[in-house]
């Protein structure tokens, strides 16, 4: 399939993208020949989505070059780049909505004129034999509300191609759509590599692309970190380690041990769509009282949405039941005092207060006796935030900003702790911080936590139990020690 | 779907009948109601105008009365120092062409930023005007105002007329260019500027000459306007208030349907003056209106003749 012969038509030569003091990107080189597919993968904030803008344009690099046919598009406006043939196909978009799926596609015909007041004879024809090409010819007369979620994708990408680009970059051209419709655009991307196209579809994770690229280059952290053909990349080593953490000592306590016959939150044939995109399809789970449970699944898979229904931010079909008893239909506030207190992935401190008053806020309703032995316990956790509790809450690094937010749930003296990817963008020295803090909760107290993560090698360590989440179901089951042997293939 | 010819006629035809309805107006109506239509059809060009950059380029200009500011005072001065010497039309394109450059200066680093803070720009924009129109009382009659030496005509029907024919060419007009091509591409920059970018439209060329069209019509009918009324104020002109009203006109009329605005303007000075008996109590009725129908019927009157349920 590779086409290694011919020429390039993208060449990234140490293309680098900083944020102030963050290197988003650092030193990343690439390139991809005409009628090649090009899967560039990596976890969240690995620095991909950050490289694919660069192309567009619609970041401007920090340094490096980006070469499109001999040609430096690197600093130019989107406009001009899209003119010198790169085309991007959005994840999330916002079509026109007074309009229909026919002149949503005319639009992007149209010449970037002002003396352009009437559109050409030909453009009714071009918009119609686009759409019938992505399969968008039954829904011409519709306006984009009205579509299914995979028609917006497909208009999404009859924007893309109107233009005729060299190069069509591609942003996680899966997520949300089912197995056939997987296949159907899987087809569409085929085409432009029988055109000569280049193409670059930018995903989480190799599993999700490797039936249609011809090449990987996975990321972590803005670097380079492996590349070559799709079953290569997920037997390298480093890629592995990445994704799965290396050599595991499980301290997992046998699900038979905890005593409790009904689990202590049941969750039961879960379905939740936002719009058309469906976030969790038909997802059961279940944590015992004490058990430390964690939720595997990239980015995007659904393991927010599901702590949203649990913490009852959103409605959900099925059945969540804690104690025994269906959580619904009670509000967010009720079920936080029953004992379900999630920790979001945003951690929604109060920034503008200090780290004394976020966790007072959140000893609000302890007495005041109550309140002052939990600080003391916290403190004891996370002696860090004992020096820091007259500093304001934004100023802290995000570690310690970390910490406060678990701690601030755990002011709050919750039966069940929901964990939401604590460990999002933070330094394996803090990690190793949170780990402690995390096997002492499991040793010193009879609390339950459900973890959510895409960290594996954080996730796999503190937990007696693991799903894996991916595309909004659940598809593996089992202890820690078993998840490299049996799910790390869905995984990477 | 099906249903979709029925609200749509609906709109035709209410429009028809008002349309017939200000055609024969001249003939039985009495110079006072005239004067107020005058005035309230150049308030619509001024919220017809601005629905372009808010309803298209979806940028908030909360400076309308600084292009129509600088469209009356430019007409106005001139024919105060000038006049007999220079004709009044003159004058009056004289005042168009300032508000598009003064459009042009203050929209190119305006648009530079995006979001709430274009809005702040335009919003000080105003004051800025108002400040000077003040201080520079010499040239421009300061607070008690600039009195002009001519007029277009005392006859209240030719007047009656001529605001007519302006707003009804210059929404044919604007209209015409929010279903053109450049008006896609600007809903298109309007809703989402990265992926117009990635389309291959320059998003700020396309938002500049919105924005300069926007000028020209804001100037335009503010110069005509100081010909009609014969002086020209910051309290009329230029207040932040006035700004205000035409906004409420455009949004009250229903967002990116520039006939809306027109509605509105007329809707808003008319129920005004009807009310005008009650005292300071019409001020609060015609707001609670007003933000009744924001509230409810987000696509304003437009909206609610299309039937209410949204496309």
């Amino acid at each position: 399939m590779t086409q290694g012969m011919s020429a390039p038509i993208l060449e990234v030569t140490n293309l680098t993208k900083r944020y102030g003091g963050l290197v988003a990107v650092k030193n990343l080189s690439f390139s991809i020949a005409p009628g090649e597919i090009l899967g560039l993968i990596g976890p969240n904030g690995s620095g991909k989505s950050t490289a694919m803008k660069s192309i567009m344009g619609v970041e401007r690099p920090s340094a490096g070059s980006i070469k499109l046919d001999g040609v430096e598009l690197a600093g130019l406006p989107s406009h001009q780049i899209a003119r010198k043939g790169v085309g991007l196909v959005f994840q999330h978009s916002r079509p026109l909505a007074r309009q229909t799926v026919l002149e949503n596609i005319k639009v992007a015909l149209l010449p970037d004129k002002l003396t352009h007041l009437f559109a050409d004879k030909d453009t009714d024809g071009k918009a119609r034999a686009i759409a019938a090409r992505v399969g968008l010819a039954g829904v011409l007369d519709r306006k984009p509300a009205t579509l299914a979620f995979a028609d917006l994708r497909r208009l999404e990408l009859a924007k893309a191609v109107a233009r005729h680009p060299k190069l069509v970059l591609v942003d996680e051209p899966f997520a949300g759509l089912t197995a056939s419709e997987v296949a159907d655009f899987s087809q569409l991307i085929r085409e432009f590599r029988v055109e000569g196209r280049a193409v670059l579809l930018v995903d989480h994770n190799v599993k999700s692309v490797s039936a249609l690229v011809d090449r990987v280059l996975a990321m972590y952290l803005g670097e380079w970190i492996a590349e070559g053909a799709a079953a290569d990349v997920m037997r390298d080593e480093t890629v592995r380690r990445v994704y799965l953490g290396g050599a595991l000592v499980s301290t997992a306590r046998a699900e038979s041990l905890f005593s409790d016959r009904t689990p202590v939150l049941q969750v039961e044939n879960v379905g939740v769509c936002y719009g058309k995109a469906r976030a969790l399809q038909d997802v059961s789970l279940h944590v015992h009282e004490g058990e430390f449970v964690s939720l595997v699944g990239l980015n995007g898979a659904g393991k927010t949405t599901l702590f949203n229904a649990i913490s009852g931010l959103m409605a959900y079909s099925g059945e969540i039941k804690w104690a025994g008893r269906p959580l619904r239909p009670g509000s967010p506030a009720q079920i936080a005092r029953s004992g379900i207190v999630q920790c979001p992935e945003t951690r929604e401190l109060f920034g503008e207060m200090s780290v004394r008053e976020n966790l007072d806020l959140g000893g609000n309703a302890l007495g005041g006796e109550e309140c002052a032995r939990q600080l003391n316990w916290l403190f004891d956790l996370f002696p860090i935030l004992k020096a820091r509790q007259s500093q304001m809450a934004r100023t802290l690094s995000g570690g310690e900003q970390q910490m406060l937010a678990i701690a601030r749930a755990l002011m709050m003296k919750p039966k069940l702790l929901i964990l939401d990817e604590p460990t999002l963008g933070l330094a394996p020295v803090i990690l190793e911080t949170l780990s402690r803090a995390l096997d002492r909760l499991r040793e010193t107290t009879k609390i339950t936590l459900l973890l959510g993560e895409q960290n594996v090698t954080f996730a796999l360590p503190h937990a007696d139990r693991v799903y894996v989440l991916d595309h909004a179901r659940i598809v593996w089951e089992g202890p820690p020690d078993r998840f490299e042997a049996e799910a790390a293939a869905n995984y990477l | 779907m099906k249903l979709r010819p029925l609200p749509a006629s609906r709109l035709f035809w209410t429009g028809a009948a008002a349309f017939a309805v200000a055609m024969l107006l001249p003939l039985y109506a009495s110079g006072y109601v005239l004067g107020l239509l005058t005035v309230a059809y150049y308030t619509a060009v001024f919220a017809m105008s601005w629905d372009l950059l808010f309803g298209f380029a979806g940028e908030v200009n909360f400076g309308p009365t600084f292009l129509i500011g600088v469209g009356a005072y430019t007409a106005g001065i001139l024919d105060a120092r000038l006049s007999p010497g220079i004709s009044i039309y003159l004058c009056i394109l004289a005042g168009a062409a300032a508000a598009v450059v003064a459009g042009v200066a203050l929209a190119l680093p305006a648009l530079r930023v995006s979001g709430p803070y274009f809005g702040l720009t335009t919003l000080v924009a105003v004051l800025m005007l108002q400040n000077f129109i003040i201080v520079a009382a010499d040239l421009t009659g300061g607070e008690i105002g600039l009195a002009v030496p001519d007029v277009i005509t005392i006859d209240a029907s030719a007047n009656y007329w001529i605001a007519f024919c302006f707003m009804t060419v210059s929404g044919a007009i604007l209209f015409g260019l929010s279903r053109s091509p450049i008006g896609l591409i600007l809903q298109a920059s309007g809703q989402d500027k990265v992926q117009a970018g990635a389309l291959g439209f320059n998003v700020t060329k396309h938002k500049l000459v919105a924005f300069i069209v926007s000028a020209f019509f804001s100037g335009l009918a503010g110069a005509l306007m100081v010909f009609y009324m014969g002086t020209a104020s910051v309290g009329s002109f230029v207040d932040i208030s006035v700004g205000v009203q035409i906004i409420i006109a455009a949004v009250l009329g229903g967002r990116r349907t520039v006939i809306g605005a027109a509605m509105g303007a007329v809707f808003l000075i008319g129920m005004g003056e009807l009310l005008r008996p009650l005292g300071e109590l019409a001020t609060l009725i015609v707001s609670v209106i007003a933000l009744c129908v924001i509230l409810y019927f987000p696509d304003g009157f437009v909206g609610m003749l299309r039937g209410g349920a949204r496309a």
